[in-house]
């Protein structure tokens, strides 16, 4: 990875920052602006993974591996939403 | 991922066929070792989502009590300090072992300084009365609003000292890195550049839990 292309994911990464800042303090309703502040860092973490950790070059098994974690991730936050936030339906 | 140039393959361990499969070894290691660490940190986050959702209006106004400035002074640290431990691996891929102890002593000093604003930060907070089990006090909110506020303080303090401790951990681990590159001159081995880019993974997810923690913490008190 050339310093340049680094350069670059740095200056959208501090754009994104800057972006996460400025939605938190638009007047918009407390859950639309909790979602846009996770899809920006969604979008951070997506450069970091990709670029500075060159997950784009990798091959398949430490692909698998990464691949891996967000899925026991989602795992992890769908089965315990999927009780504790359907408990007072019906 | 595999150098060219001036680099000296140093001998392979006995329970590797060869250069390239040690890498992949290494490489993989530090890709499983983060996997467990998504699920360490996973864990605290899926905690902190069920109580912020139960106890939404106290979950916020206690996030008020944070300081926004310095945890987005913070992130653009944290966010720099990866942008050079990245400028460190390349060096190191080209070989230049000169340039990647310049670039992982810039990581080091950035690393400092965010623990700095967070120490501060803490002591802050320590002065404001907002630690819980040390002195957590919120005059003039009731009772049982000021319990969910403490709660979220506590997952605050876990949740920002782990993070600490995993960075004081890749300071150090960057700290050696940089006395045992600056007192050699000959070009790199293939050992100590994986060093270097294994240190760096670490140093990038670090940065990753980071980046979730501010949205989540910080910005959720903002209106």
């Amino acid at each position: 990875m050339k310093t340049f292309s680094l350069l670059t994911v740095y200056l959208i990464l501090v754009a994104l920052l800057a972006a996460t800042l400025g939605i938190a303090y638009l007047p918009l309703p407390g859950h639309l602006k909790i979602a846009a502040g996770l899809a920006v860092a969604v979008a951070k973490a997506a450069l970091i993974v990709g670029y500075f950790m060159q997950l784009r070059d990798q091959r398949g098994l430490v692909r698998v591996f990464a691949g891996a974690g967000l899925f026991w991730l989602c795992l992890l936050f769908a089965l315990t939403a999927g009780d504790y936030l359907t408990r007072n339906w019906g | 991922m595999r150098a060219s140039g001036s680099e000296i393959d140093d001998p392979v361990a006995a329970h590797f066929a060869d250069q390239e499969q040690r890498e992949d070894a290494a490489n993989l290691g530090i890709w499983l070792f983060l996997t467990t660490e998504v699920m360490f940190f996973g864990a605290l986050f899926v905690g902190f989502t069920i109580y912020r959702t139960h106890y939404s209006s106290d979950f916020v106004a206690a996030s008020r009590h944070l300081d926004v400035f310095l945890g987005g002074l913070n992130t653009l640290v944290l966010l720099t300090s990866s942008f050079f431990m990245a400028c460190a691996v390349c060096c190191a891929n080209a070989g230049n072992r000169r340039g990647a102890v310049r670039n992982l002593a810039i990581t080091l000093v950035l690393a400092i300084g965010f623990l700095g604003i967070k120490a501060y930060e803490w002591s802050t907070e320590y002065h404001h009365h907002l630690v819980p089990g040390l002195n957590f006090d919120l005059p003039g909110v009731a009772t049982q609003s000021a319990a969910h506020q403490q709660l979220f303080f506590c997952f605050y303090f876990i949740m920002t000292g782990i993070h600490a401790v995993h960075m004081i951990a890749g300071a150090g681990v960057i700290s050696w890195l940089i006395v045992h590159n600056s007192r050699r001159r000959e070009p790199l081995t293939a050992t100590e550049r994986i060093r270097i880019d294994a240190t760096a993974l670490y140093w990038h997810f670090v940065d990753l839990v980071w980046v979730f923690l501010l949205p989540l913490l910080y910005l959720a008190g903002l209106d």
